[in-house]
């Protein structure tokens, strides 16, 4: 058996980051689940990330 | 190298405002003891304004304070004299000064004097005149002009004679005390009312005056349970201006709105605003009126969510969410979500419900950005056209704009100074 389905026989365990849909979605199936509160640095903005990383 | 500069900046932010120590001295007339006020200035919320860029609730305030200062018999005349250019118009913050909605201070009006005595440093305020039709909301009526009026001839004088009797009062305790009583101190202010009340009484009852002023006194105060704003407000304007022009600072000391641009200002920037338009309010509306009837955001009040009280700790006061729209554990989750973009944790000013941890407190303009939090503001909701007045009161965030324009701004500075690696 591959390795890749080893892990889904398996009880999986999973941390969403990203679309809150794919929680929801994950959820709705009785998967256990935890939605992690990220966006990306700046909400993404490019000018904004490129300034900040400045004053590091 | 220039993260540690900033960290110092903004740990000496941080000590001058955690340190402060706003106290209650007495009341003054505004051309008495506001610096550089003259009879024919006007000081405003927010950001500086010229009158054709002003929202209704902001002109219609104006109206009002040149038809109770004399200067204009009715509405025509007043405007046109706001129209002239005679009248100087100033934003409150640039005068040691703070009011909330239209923020209107004109030069007969009674304030607050309230000092930081750490630091010697006064704010003034004027005296709150309860809800619905009134000046800070852009209402100029007869009734309106007619309790002004009453303000400065029975009231305040009242209240100055008590105060002259209590000696000074002691607002950071008091501060720390409604916090634990359900206030937040911006929209939710019964507690801290009600101590008002209960530390001058004594007083107001030693004073010369008959028994009916008195009992008039106590009867208006009672009957407003935002009379303390206008003491929350003050507190926290002297308890920020000693942390401003800290050279590398990067956190926020001023925030303020005069209805039409939301403004704020960053210690290391010195007194620049840095502006954009203001944002209409989420909230509950009173019966009758909706979104459609709303002034975007409006008032000097929000200097409480940049001292780390209002909206940054509606976990210690549940019950507003009655007012302002919500549930309890939004409460919570307002409050817990401000840490992420503040400093430090006050260490007098604390939440029960979040175990008693200090409020967030030192808005970080790089930790705004990074994160996409904004601050989140308590507050009331005027009608967008003169003379009407408040029709709500809920929730409201800055433009993101001004902490982005500030951080830009920030980075410039340090550049020009050969500060950053190219």
């Amino acid at each position: 058996m591959s390795k890749i389905n080893e892990l889904f026989n398996d009880e999986l365990k999973i941390i969403n980051m990203g679309l809150e849909s794919f929680h929801k979605d994950l959820k709705s199936q009785n998967v256990k689940v935890i939605h992690m509160n990220w966006r990306p640095l700046a909400g993404g903005n490019k000018k904004m990330a490129s300034l900040l990383s400045r004053l590091k | 190298m220039v993260q540690e500069r900033i960290k110092e900046a903004n740990k000496e932010v941080v000590k001058k405002i955690l340190s402060a120590q706003p106290t209650l001295l007495a009341i003054g007339k505004a051309e008495e003891v506001i610096p550089k006020m003259g009879k024919k200035t006007i000081l405003h919320a927010g950001p500086p304004i010229k009158w054709e860029n002003m929202s209704g609730p902001l002109r219609g305030a104006v109206i009002g304070g040149l038809i109770y200062e004399g200067l204009a018999s009715n509405e025509k005349e007043a405007i046109n004299l706001a129209k002239s250019g005679e009248i100087k118009f100033d934003p409150c913050h640039h005068h040691s000064t703070v009011g909330p909605m239209a923020g209107v201070v004109t030069a007969s009006m009674p304030v607050w004097i309230v000092k930081n005595t750490t630091f010697d440093n006064y704010a003034y305020c004027t005296l709150n005149e309860g809800l619905g039709k009134v000046l800070r909301y852009g209402a100029f009526s007869e009734e309106v002009i007619e309790r002004l009026n009453w303000m400065e001839n029975t009231l305040a004088p009242v209240l100055k004679d008590a105060l002259k009797l209590s000696g000074p009062i002691d607002l950071k305790t008091m501060i720390t005390q409604i916090l634990q009583m359900g206030d937040e101190g911006h929209n939710r202010n019964k507690a801290g009312t009600s101590l008002l009340i209960r530390e001058l009484a004594p007083y107001i009852t030693m004073t010369e005056y008959s028994k009916d002023i008195k009992s008039e006194v106590f009867k208006f105060i009672n009957s407003n349970d935002h009379f303390f704003l206008n003491l929350s407000m003050p507190a926290c304007k002297c308890t920020l201006d000693p942390a401003a022009g800290i050279k590398y600072s990067t956190l926020v000391y001023t925030m303020a709105r005069n209805g039409t641009e939301f403004g704020i200002r960053v210690s290391g920037l010195g007194d620049r605003w840095f502006t954009a338009p203001a944002e209409v309010i989420d909230g509950l509306y009173f019966p009758g009126y909706t979104m459609e009837d709303a002034n975007p955001d409006i008032g000097d009040s929000v200097i409480a969510e940049t001292t780390g009280i209002g909206g940054f700790a509606m976990a210690a006061a549940p019950a507003i969410v009655q007012f302002v729209g919500g549930t309890p554990k939004d409460a919570l989750n307002y409050s817990t979500s401000m840490y992420e973009i503040t400093e430090a944790e006050n260490n007098t000013y604390k939440i029960p419900t979040l175990n008693f941890r200090g409020n967030p407190t030192g808005i970080d303009i790089q930790k705004v950005v990074e994160t996409g939090i904004l601050p989140i503001i308590n507050t009331g909701i005027a009608h967008k056209d003169p003379g009407i007045g408040q029709v709500g009161a809920g929730l409201v965030r800055p433009p993101m704009k001004c902490f982005e324009d500030a951080l830009e701004a920030f980075v410039n500075m340090l550049e020009k100074e050969g500060l950053l690696d190219q």
